[in-house]
């Protein structure tokens, strides 16, 4: 029992690792308004370790008991770890007395709050660079607005990622442990086991010789590189081939193994922002550390970036796979060493300590180069602004007017209904028929406000006013989860967040991102 | 104050803050369904074509409508909560395991104070305390130990399984109680399947209407076989930390039996600790890195990591499915949906179709197509490679001079080893012939599925 006791604060989630679950332990997310999403999302934070929470709600729930309070408790109960607090205050009311009470935290999350409140908080948010998540369940309706002004991501760990193996640019270290080959002298027994990588490499070399050193190009070319490959099967006294699976293994991966390295554009944008090119005292460990790289690929990379030095498993004796697995561990290791002096020699230039920046650190960037995201979010000011609305956004969504863009849009008007009637549509049965020609005039008016010509369809307007302002828990436990994975993703710097409203309609059980 | 007066004090306070929320004499206080009531007494544009707005829905809901959930795990925990706050009273939850430790990070209707327990009765307790009015029914069950009489007195079921054969079986059950009238399916015969799966940051959830719409086996492809690592590789090439640990635990663990007879246990420390250390020395004699006691877990228990997110995303949906059709008050997912939230957040909904010839729904005897001299041992790889059979251990029967004749079944020993030299045989030899049909029972399936043999030349 002793053992099972000190193990359960290591249960941590083998998706981000334990570097991961450090930044969860170390986090203080703030919710405001706890509603159902609201519980949902903090009980999605607080069950994976989430180390600290604070519930802003100055509602009250039935009787004495503060809706903060209440939940705090309940949640608490969900893990002994982590240290629940509550303001029995309305996010308005710090607004207008302690706005810097917000910077303590590492994530601000706000539900179901009126339009001109997430402005407001959304100003001190941006101005303090802290990541604001809004969300809003609205009968079968979910919303989602990120709002970070930069956010970093080293570890996206992306679903399927292409190999960095080099082939077509053989590092001199490959080239002289593939000359420790000889496929044609090898016993029956090594040639089945050898690794599908050296099999590849090996003829490569033959093509390239034969064919005035130009790989395969077309699917013709690479159909004959398959079958040279083929023919090197070994066979047995009656010309029967053997059961070689690497070789086999090898002709399957002929396509991919003969990609061209090249640095993914979506790096090659990030060395050419301006916070790569400009490295100064208040530069970010990423930006340091990506200018290294972009050093890197300028000088010992020779146009490429550092070797990630992993490759797949394949069918080969385990001498000969860890062999080949350490010919690409050390080149990654000496390639993260060259970043590693750009990175010493940036922090010199800026007078900063070599410390600041651990090695584990660079090599962690290194491993990952290929797979490196920058996120960043307009301003909720910016979306709002009249000037500065993303029309062309809304409308070529709108060409398609069942587009869930249009979710969007009558959410906005649902706030201009509540900022002129000081109550939201349709919430007693009686208001609904009449609500259904105001709610079209607010939404009417927001379109107007923008220049904006959409067609909305009355069947929209009319379901909204239906939906009455309530928050059904199926549709708050889908946001729930939505909002605290990405919450987690802000607070871990891992996996890439939305970019930047997500819509939920859960009447079709479909979603979409939209950039506003 | 001590730590022994913590947990009552807390305890009690709970009670009270549940208490506070009931109104004397009755479970249902002043506008405590109203988020409900908007959906089942109000009209709308995209409500079922069947719906009537009407007051008497809330009370089918709350008083007559029975669902039935399986698996109390990650997926089930959040779909009784769901369910329960959605109006729905007459639950009942199946789930064959106990509580463990590593289930608290997600699991959330379970305490540290539980552990061991059944996991669907702690489940059923928990929302039977805090939710008045709601009448949970656990069963520490496996799905297989019911039959049809319990099956058929639920409106809807919704599952939150871990696994592909339980889900192929209740797929398989409900499929059983169709009934059909001259060649038409009696719709009132027709029990509705809420599927739900997840898998780290993937999820899906779908709709069945068994003999209407795809069933599971239907799409059986959508599941690839799970592949295990060559036994060659583990005995005598490994090159992954996980081959080193797959060696101590199938061919070390057996060989040197270190706890005596107990089999491995996963759930037990000492069982991993002994596995985790043999692994260290297995992988060290290779040269490989990256055995942790974490991936040692992981590997022992086929782990798939499991996060509450997306569980909570993937059983709302589902929940919402439920409380659709029950309801008529929209119409029902028709009838996929795919979420992933590793790259921002993608869903992706569409109508699987369904397979004209599909093994379990589609009605159509199954072809085998074998020359006479193919040998027993080759249907039976069939039966179990094919990606739209994937069967686990097929028993085949036959009628042979209108005698039942069994050609082998597995999973009775003296059965196994009487059988088992028919496997060398071949058709012919066995006194099959062209057109013969095989009667063929598996784990997938609570009914034998039907197969005609068609002799190639």
């Amino acid at each position: 029992m002793l053992f099972m006791v000190t193990y359960m604060p290591t249960l941590c989630c083998r998706l981000w690792g334990d570097h991961g679950q450090d930044t969860l332990e170390n986090a203080h997310v703030c919710l405001i308004n706890a509603t159902a999403t609201g519980t949902e999302i903090l009980k999605n934070l607080v069950l994976p370790g989430i180390g600290a929470f604070t519930i802003v709600d100055g509602h009250t729930v039935t009787g004495e008991d503060n809706r903060a309070q209440a939940a705090t408790e309940l949640l608490q109960e969900l893990n002994s770890h982590v240290s629940g607090n509550f303001v029995e205050e309305s996010p308005e009311k710090l607004l207008d007395n302690n706005p810097d009470f917000f910077h303590r935290f590492t994530i601000v999350i706000a539900v179901q709050l009126p339009e001109s409140t997430s402005l407001r908080l959304g100003s001190v948010l941006w101005s303090a660079s802290i990541p604001f998540l809004v969300c809003k369940t609205y009968g079968l309706i979910g919303y989602m607005r990120l709002v970070v002004q930069e956010h970093t991501v080293i570890e996206s760990h992306p679903d399927s990622a292409l190999e960095d193996l080099r082939l077509d640019k053989p590092f001199a270290e490959f080239k002289n442990h593939l000359q420790s080959f000889d496929l044609e002298s090898m016993n029956k027994k090594d040639h089945s086991h050898t690794p599908w990588i050296i099999i590849i490499a090996k003829y490569l070399e033959k093509w390239l010789s034969e064919h005035n050193y130009k790989p395969p190009q077309n699917y013709k070319e690479k159909e004959a590189f398959r079958q040279l490959i083929r023919d090197g099967i070994r066979k047995n006294e009656n010309g029967v081939p053997e059961d070689e699976e690497n070789f086999e293994e090898a002709i399957k991966n002929v396509n991919t193994a003969l990609n061209q390295t090249k640095i993914p554009s979506a790096v090659e944008e990030l060395f050419n922002s301006e916070q790569c090119n400009n490295i100064n005292s208040e530069s970010s460990s990423f930006w340091v550390m990506l200018r290294a790289v972009k050093d890197f690929v300028h000088s010992e990379g020779n146009r490429d970036l550092p070797v990630r030095g992993t490759i797949p498993d394949m069918i080969a004796d385990s001498q000969k796979f860890i062999n080949l697995q350490n010919v690409y561990r050390t080149k990654a290791m000496q390639d993260a060493a060259a970043v590693s002096t750009h990175v010493q020699r940036l922090l010199q230039s800026l007078g900063k300590p070599p410390d600041v920046i651990p090695d584990n650190d660079i090599k962690l960037f290194c491993k990952n180069a290929s797979f490196l995201r920058v996120v960043r979010c307009r301003s909720l000011a910016e979306e709002y602004g009249v000037d500065s609305v993303n029309k062309d956004e809304i409308t070529s969504c709108m060409d398609n007017p069942d587009s869930e863009m249009v979710f969007y849009l009558i959410l906005r008007g649902v706030e201009r209904f509540y900022q002129q009637h000081s109550r939201y549509p349709g919430v007693y049965n009686y208001q609904v028929e009449d609500d259904i020609s105001k709610l079209k005039l607010c939404v009417n008016s927001v379109m107007q406000e923008y220049n904006l010509n959409v067609n909305i369809k009355d069947d929209y307007v009319h379901e909204f006013c239906r939906f009455g302002a309530s928050e059904p828990h199926t549709v708050a436990a889908f946001i729930g989860g939505s909002a605290a994975q990405e919450a987690i993703k802000i607070i871990s710097h891992q996996f890439v967040p939305f970019n930047n409203t997500f819509i939920y309609n859960a009447m079709l059980q479909t979603s979409a991102t939209l950039q506003l | 104050m001590a730590d022994a007066e913590l947990p009552e004090k807390k305890r009690r306070r709970i009670e009270d803050l549940t208490e506070k929320m009931a109104v004397d004499g009755g479970y249902d206080w002043d506008g405590r369904w109203n988020h409900v009531r908007k959906f089942l007494e109000r009209p709308g544009p995209f409500a079922h074509p069947d719906f009537e707005p009407c007051t008497e829905s809330l009370q089918f809901l709350l008083e007559m409508c029975k669902i039935l959930v399986i698996g109390a795990g990650g997926l089930g925990c959040e779909l009784l909560k769901n369910l329960a706050l959605s109006g729905f009273r007459l639950i009942h939850v199946v789930d064959m395991d106990t509580i463990d430790i590593s289930n608290l990070n997600r699991q959330f209707l379970f305490r540290p104070k539980d552990v061991g327990r059944p996991k669907a009765e702690v489940a059923a307790d928990f929302i039977n305390n805090r939710i008045p009015g709601c009448k949970v029914v656990p069963h520490y069950k496996k799905i297989q130990d019911f039959d049809e009489s319990f099956y058929r007195q639920f409106h809807i079921i919704v599952c939150g399984l871990d696994s592909i054969i339980a889900r192929r079986w209740m797929n398989g059950m409900l499929i059983s109680l169709l009934s059909y009238e001259d060649g038409v399916l009696d719709p009132s015969s027709i029990i509705p399947l809420i599927d739900g799966g997840t898998e780290g940051f993937k999820g899906n959830s779908r709709v069945i209407l068994p003999g209407m719409t795809a069933c599971i086996d239907c799409t059986l492809e959508l599941y690839p076989p799970q592949i295990n690592f060559p036994m060659c590789t583990i005995a005598s090439m490994p090159r992954l930390p996980e081959h080193c640990i797959e060696y101590a635990r199938i061919l070390l663990w057996p060989k040197e039996k270190p706890f005596g007879e107990t089999s491995l246990d996963g759930d037990n420390p000492e069982h991993i600790q002994w596995v985790f250390k043999k692994s260290i020395e297995r992988a060290a004699e290779f040269h490989i890195t990256g055995v942790t006691y974490r991936l040692t877990q992981g590997v022992v228990k086929r782990i798939i990591p499991a996060v509450a997110s997306t569980n909570a995303v993937i059983a709302a949906a589902c929940s919402l499915e439920v409380f659709k059709i029950a309801s008529s008050a929209y119409i029902p997912l028709n009838n996929y949906l795919v979420f992933n939230d590793v790259d921002g957040l993608y869903t992706y909904t569409f109508e699987a179709e369904r397979k004209e010839n599909c093994s379990a729904c589609s009605q159509v005897p199954q072809n085998l197509q074998f020359p006479p001299s193919a040998k027993l041992q080759e249907v039976l790889e069939y039966l179990m490679e094919n990606a739209s059979l994937q069967m686990k251990s097929p028993a085949i029967t036959t009628t042979l001079e209108g005698k039942n004749k069994t050609l082998y079944l597995q999973s009775v020993k003296s059965i196994e080893e009487r059988t088992k030299p028919n496997l060398c045989k071949t058709l012919t030899e066995l006194g099959l012939s062209d057109g013969q049909e095989l009667a063929v029972a598996d784990v997938t399936t609570p009914q034998t599925v039907l197969f005609k043999l068609n002799f190639t030349t």
